[in-house]
């Protein structure tokens, strides 16, 4: 088990790798190889009123010049062992691992990741609890309940969750309960757990709730498909022929068959929005990973778009590593033996 | 509203009172405008903050909050390019000269900031001498000298560094050549281009006579940097201020704040009341969560005044309360479209008069977003808040606006295309209202025979590889190409010098002058620059657009407005010229 | 036929004069409404079964088995969590040692289960939950009826796992379903059944699933039990087989009713319903020349919401013409032809006799 855990290790980082070299030639070597020249590209990163030799300039500071593999060079050096910065008046260094500075901010990269992230993993960890449990527990009467009102009324809202935009639905909730009846807190408002956690928490109501709307109504039809599925299993009606109340039966029995797929679907979610639950960021302006890849992306900022891939590639890949892991736990079944 | 107040408040009264008359005078509002109500005290009412104080106040203290929904561009005066930040940077900068914290047209005027009166030039104009006010301090203690304003002008040239702010100072000051900026040739004698001979003096030698200095004078990078304070592209998150507020917790980003900064002298100051304690900015934020803060009251100002949302944009026309509480002031610009003459038929000048004639104006209103969110029908290249702007209309669309079909036919036949003519229109692809534009510009010239083919380019390089490409245009047949210009600053100059200025057309390419290319034009241009009287010099900026008129090688378009809310906390909200959008250094705040 | 009818056979049979049977089954009725009609699963049917005693059930796909062994068990009357659909109608009644069922709250019920009564399914690898091991399983079967605590409980599965013959039964009490070998695993499901010593056990298919080599150790292992703790036990099947090797009385069903009832050794050697030839017909023995074709049943199971009027096997019997519209129209009685031995049949006696003698027995 030990082994395996290390040689999945290697692999996540190899793939990091891969990851941010696919994300390098995308941004830095398709606009050549589709014509661009070092000063068609660098002509983003300039005013209204540059000259030719603004754009030039800005260029040959952005490392645009450099052939493509140089560049990747440059940077994956910088990554794993710092790198140094002129800023005009003088040069700092960016300790490792240095992903670079902004080209619009000029702000360096790593620590503003380290700044956005909390904010995502709070925004992400507070949702997801909420979506499990309620979800789940809708699932869960809803499938007992099946064809009654509570079922029928239950999966439409769920219905709406899923196809409703967040964008909207962020949007009406804060204009209603945050301006309009002041019980939550307006957009933006992020207080750091450290600092206070009554307010981190009043800060996140709103979004949290409005997130995990949508993700509830998903595992919500989820479990109820899976208890549907395991209610008529076999092993329900031995439950039931040795006399357990059927509660139990339920619980223990018929629920954890359901789970086996919410939970790996779960780790599988929950690695993904870590990567940046962008349009709940936009919506309530938080300043997480999302937003700002984003934002990164609008204005062309490689070295952020870089930043932000790879972190959120991160996510992704350890999400991955733990549900494959908790998978031997979940279903006896596939134990490595 | 009747009120009887203070008789500071009756003085602000007869200021908004003859400013609405200059207003009226100038035909300011331009063809379907609307006008806002007579000015008094406290008015009140649709648009009243384009002409006069919303709320008017002296009371100090409270906080104000802003909000932008991107980041700034740069908060160091050196660099930044924007209306909004050149018009906040005012609270924490001081430049030479600024434009008057006033409503409506008296905000176009300039008034000495930092120095004490407006710059004296030499008889040729090459040569201009400022003077300092003494007694003005840094937030840290120091005084300020002509040093950090030669500096801080200075390290604005390094365009390495600092890439994105105007470049004026490169053009017109005589520079020794081969000088890149305090930061890199940090040993080079400048005192060809700027003087200091003692601490309150400074003084200027331009390549070329400009009469128009005073407005260079109040660009924010002529604000004061202490060298040995500054650190380049990191000096935007430590800005020392000299002006009435300090920053305080600024996260880049994110947010910061502005406090006061104890080092002012509001002696040495007339210019600013500095009424609040505190603004607070925060930056990112959503956009229709800005509308709805807005409108809800938790917020004071969207600081890029572009404009509420349209989802908001139809609440607030349609309720008559919130409708009340709104301004919709001219910003300096004009969205236009070029007709390029190196392109057949249209080297014709009577096939150009054609399209002027033929073109549904209405439907190029209707294409930027109509009356409020779009702007006011143009038919000039200066737009009506800019000092010059005469009132003309030399190719009348009609009764409807909709388009002179009789007159487009008799130009038609006149340059010999009785049935019209095919060539391309151009625009950039993301911009709806371009595209919206260009097809109207299809359906209304279809009326005529002249047929249109769409040609959306990308708007990065749509200067410097197409529409802006000499070569590009010529060879791909781009007859007209969407266009639009916003001025730096109100004036004729900085209006019309790049876009009708035949010498800023480059070979290859990146100029917004993409059709204007006459002679008499570049020397009316050259002259106006000699003439120091400024009411002579403005006279002739009205003239140049006039002539550049009668080539019929634009077709304006609409000047462009914006929708504003105003805030339900702040107090002397009005809207200034100089920028079109509320005056971030008037305004006070209740709490 | 009567209830006293029944018992008395039953009693006359096994010489314990007017003593009620252990487990009795008097017209039971369990019919399913569902949207093309009313199925009837179970349509009349009665039997009785003493302690210590093994029944055969048996009969075809559909005929009703396990929804007689479910319908005893309580296992049709849906939880409270299901009852949004119209669920199974039974009527009739079932004595358990003279506990009226039928009647009965569920809660009441659901005390027997597991205590009382027992049941051991065709498929341990999907009658066993796969996410807790064999232990946890039994265990919680223990301790659903004995408040133990769980190490007492672990003890006892222990035990049961060496009681059915499971070798290592300490190691293996932590081991789940999957890890077992198919007989092991229907072994651990008898352990599991007889956790709480249950004085019915109702098998239903327990070899089906097996190997033929298992299967003999599995029905071994049941013979043994049921002597150690005299429990009645209910063999539900479809194998002639089977039932030779372990029922001493059989019930042959059809179309949801009993077309005949009797001994083992009365239904081999004096088989007396044209279905029940039918069945011992199409067994395949190895004693007989291979080119000789299977006797099959002609035609194909009945609908059981249209059940065929009169005789539900009618349509498919090659004598049902001799009975001159009797078999299309009445519903034949379980009638006595020896005693202990009823068969539901409109043939006489002397009929079946001499087509038993001259034309089935010859080519079994």
């Amino acid at each position: 088990m030990f082994a395996y855990i290390v040689r999945r290790l290697l692999w996540a980082v190899l793939l990091l790798i891969v990851l941010s070299m696919v994300t390098f030639s995308i941004f830095y070597l398709i606009p050549r190889l589709a014509g661009a020249t070092p000063e068609t590209l660098a002509a983003r990163y300039v005013g209204r009123a540059a000259t030719p030799e603004t754009v030039h300039l800005t260029a040959e500071r952005l490392g645009l010049l450099d052939p493509v593999p140089v560049q990747y060079w440059n940077w994956i050096k910088g990554v794993f062992t710092g790198a140094e910065y002129d800023y005009g008046s003088g040069v700092e260094t960016c300790p490792a691992p240095c992903f670079g500075y902004s080209f619009i901010t000029r702000q360096a990269v790593w620590p503003e990741l380290l700044d956005r992230a909390p904010v995502t993993i709070s925004l992400v960890v507070g949702a997801s609890l909420i979506w499990l449990v309620a979800g789940v527990t809708v699932g869960v009467i809803s499938a007992l309940r099946r064809g009654t009102v509570f079922d029928r009324s239950a999966m439409g809202v769920a219905l709406a969750g899923v196809s409703l935009p967040i964008f909207f639905t962020g949007l009406v909730a804060l204009a209603f309960f945050s301006y309009r009846l002041g019980i939550t807190a307006p957009g933006g408002q992020f207080v750091p757990f450290s600092e206070n956690p009554a307010l981190w928490a009043y800060s996140l109501l709103l979004p949290w709730i409005t997130l995990s709307f949508l993700f509830a109504a998903q595992y919500a039809r989820l479990t109820r498909a899976g208890m549907l599925e395991t209610m008529s299993e076999d092993y329900i009606r031995t439950a039931r022929a040795k006399g357990l109340a059927e509660r139990k039966v339920i619980l223990q029995h018929a629920l954890r068959g359901a789970l086996t797929p919410v939970v790996t679907i779960f780790g599988l979610d929950v690695g993904l929005l870590l990567g940046g639950a962008v349009l709940t960021e936009k919506t309530f302006s938080l300043n997480g990973l999302g937003k700002y890849g984003y934002d990164a992306i609008v204005t062309g900022d490689l070295p952020k778009i870089l930043g932000v891939t790879l972190v959120a590639g991160f996510f992704v890949i350890l999400a991955n590593l733990i549900v494959d892991l908790l998978y031997g736990v979940i279903d006896p079944r596939v134990r490595l033996e | 509203m009747n009120q009887s107040r203070s008789w500071r408040a009756r003085g602000l009264a007869a200021a908004g009172v003859s400013a609405a008359l200059l207003l009226a005078a100038c035909g300011g509002g331009g063809p379907g405008g609307e006008q806002g109500p007579t000015t008094q005290a406290g008015a009140s009412g649709f648009n009243a903050g384009s002409t006069s104080v919303v709320n008017p106040s002296d009371k100090k203290g409270g906080t104000l909050k802003f909000a932008n929904e991107g980041d700034w561009d740069t908060l160091d005066t050196s660099e930044t390019y924007y209306a909004y930040s050149w018009n906040f940077a005012r609270l924490y900068g001081r430049s030479l000269m600024m434009f008057k914290s006033a409503p409506g047209k008296e905000g176009n005027q300039l008034v000495p900031d930092l120095a004490e009166g407006p710059g004296e030039a030499s008889s040729d104009a090459k040569t201009w001498t400022y003077k300092l006010r003494q007694g003005v301090k840094f937030d840290d203690g120091t005084e300020v000298t002509s040093a950090d304003v030669k500096y801080a002008i200075l390290r604005s040239t390094d365009k390495q560094t600092f890439p994105n702010g105007p470049a004026y100072w490169e053009g017109l000051l005589d520079l020794p050549s081969g000088y890149k900026g305090p930061y890199k040739t940090p040993n080079m004698n400048t005192d060809s281009a700027i003087e200091t001979p003692d601490k309150y003096t400074i003084v200027f030698h331009t390549k070329a006579p400009f009469a128009a200095f005073d407005y260079l004078a109040q660009q924010p990078n002529t604000m004061p940097v202490p060298k040995d304070k500054d650190t380049g592209a990191k000096y935007r998150n430590t800005i020392v201020s000299n002006g009435p507020y300090k920053f305080e917790d600024l996260q880049p980003g994110k947010s910061f704040n502005l406090v006061r900064n104890d080092q002012w002298d509001p002696a040495t100051d007339p210019n600013r009341k500095a009424l609040p304690d505190r603004i607070e900015v925060t930056l990112n934020v959503n956009p229709d969560d800005i509308d709805n803060r807005l409108i809800s009251g938790d917020l004071d100002v969207a600081v890029t005044a572009l404009g509420v949302q349209p989802a908001a944009q139809s609440r607030v026309l349609q309720d008559p309360t919130l409708k009340e509480n709104a301004d919709n002031p001219l910003s300096a610009r004009n969205w236009y479209t070029s007709i390029n003459p190196t392109v057949a038929p249209l080297n014709n000048i009577e096939c150009r008069k054609a399209i002027m004639y033929a073109m549904d104006h209405t439907g190029y209103q209707t294409a930027y977003g109509g009356q409020f969110a779009g702007g006011d029908l143009a038919t000039t290249i200066l737009p009506p808040n800019i000092p010059g702007y005469t009132a003309f209309d030399l190719y009348p669309s009609g009764p409807d606006h909709k388009g002179d079909l009789e007159a487009a036919k008799k130009s038609l036949e006149a340059c010999g295309q009785p049935n019209g003519f095919e060539t391309n229109i151009s625009y950039r692809a993301e911009r709806p209202k371009e595209k919206a534009t260009a097809e109207a510009f299809q359906q209304a010239l279809s009326r005529v025979g002249i047929k249109l083919t769409l040609k959306p380019y990308p708007q990065g390089d749509y200067f410097s590889s197409y529409a802006g490409n000499p070569p590009y245009v010529v060879k791909n047949k781009l007859g007209l190409a969407l266009n639009g210009w916003a001025a730096d600053w109100p004036d004729g100059f900085g209006f019309l010098s790049q876009i009708v200025d035949s010498r800023v057309i480059r070979p290859a390419g990146g100029s917004s002058n993409t059709s204007v290319r006459i002679p008499e034009v570049d020397q009316m241009l050259d002259t106006a620059l000699t003439e120091l009287d400024t009411d002579k010099r403005n006279q002739m900026w009205g003239e140049i657009d006039k002539r550049v008129m009668e080539e019929a090688v634009i077709y304006p378009g609409v000047y462009s407005k914006a929708l504003l809310v105003r805030s339900k906390n702040a107090t002397n909200i009005f809207v200034t010229d100089a920028y079109g959008e509320y005056d971030y250094l008037g305004l006070g705040a209740q709490k | 036929m009567t209830t006293s009818t029944l018992r008395d056979m039953v009693t006359r049979h096994h010489g314990q004069p007017d003593q009620q049977p252990f487990l009795e089954v008097v017209d039971l009725r369990v019919h399913f409404p569902t949207d093309d009609g009313l199925v009837k699963s179970v349509d009349g049917l009665s039997f009785a079964l003493d302690r210590g005693r093994t029944l055969g059930i048996v009969g075809e796909s559909g005929s009703g088995k396990s929804v007689t062994s479910l319908a005893i068990m309580g296992l049709h009357t849906r939880p409270a969590s299901e009852q949004t659909r119209p669920g199974a109608q039974l009527s009739g009644e079932i004595y358990l040692e003279g506990d009226e069922l039928l009647g009965k709250t569920p809660e009441y019920v659901r005390g027997l289960r597991g205590k009382r009564m027992a049941m051991i399914f065709q498929d341990p690898l999907s009658a066993m939950n796969p996410y807790y091991t064999v232990g946890h399983q039994i265990i919680e079967a223990y301790r659903i009826h004995n408040p133990v605590n769980k190490k007492v409980a672990r003890k006892h599965a222990i035990d049961l796992l060496g009681r059915v013959g499971i070798p290592e039964p300490g190691s293996r009490v932590d081991a789940y379903p999957h890890q077992f070998s198919g007989g092991m695993r229907q072994r651990a499901m008898i352990a599991m059944a007889l956790s709480c010593d249950p004085d019915l056990l109702i098998a239903d298919e327990p070899t089906t699933a097996l190997d033929v080599t298992v299967q003999a150790q599995i029905l071994d292992l049941i013979r043994d039990l049921q002597s150690e703790f005299n429990s009645a036990v209910v063999l539900i099947t479809h194998d002639l087989g089977v039932v030779a090797e372990l029922a001493d009385d059989v019930l042959v069903m059809y179309a949801g009713r009993a077309m005949e009832y009797g001994s083992a050794d009365q239904l081999f050697n004096r088989p007396a319903h044209p279905y029940t030839w039918g069945l011992l017909g199409s067994m395949p023995r190895f004693d007989r020349p291979r080119e000789e074709r299977l006797l099959a049943i002609k035609g194909t199971p009945p609908s059981l919401i249209n059940v065929p009027s009169g005789c539900p096997f009618h349509p498919r019997c090659s004598y049902a013409a001799r009975n001159h519209g009797r078999s299309e129209e009445v519903r034949p009685e379980l009638d006595p032809v020896e005693p202990g031995h009823l068969v539901a049949c409109h043939l006489t006696q002397i009929e079946r006799e001499a087509i038993w003698e001259h034309e089935i027995a010859p080519k079994l």
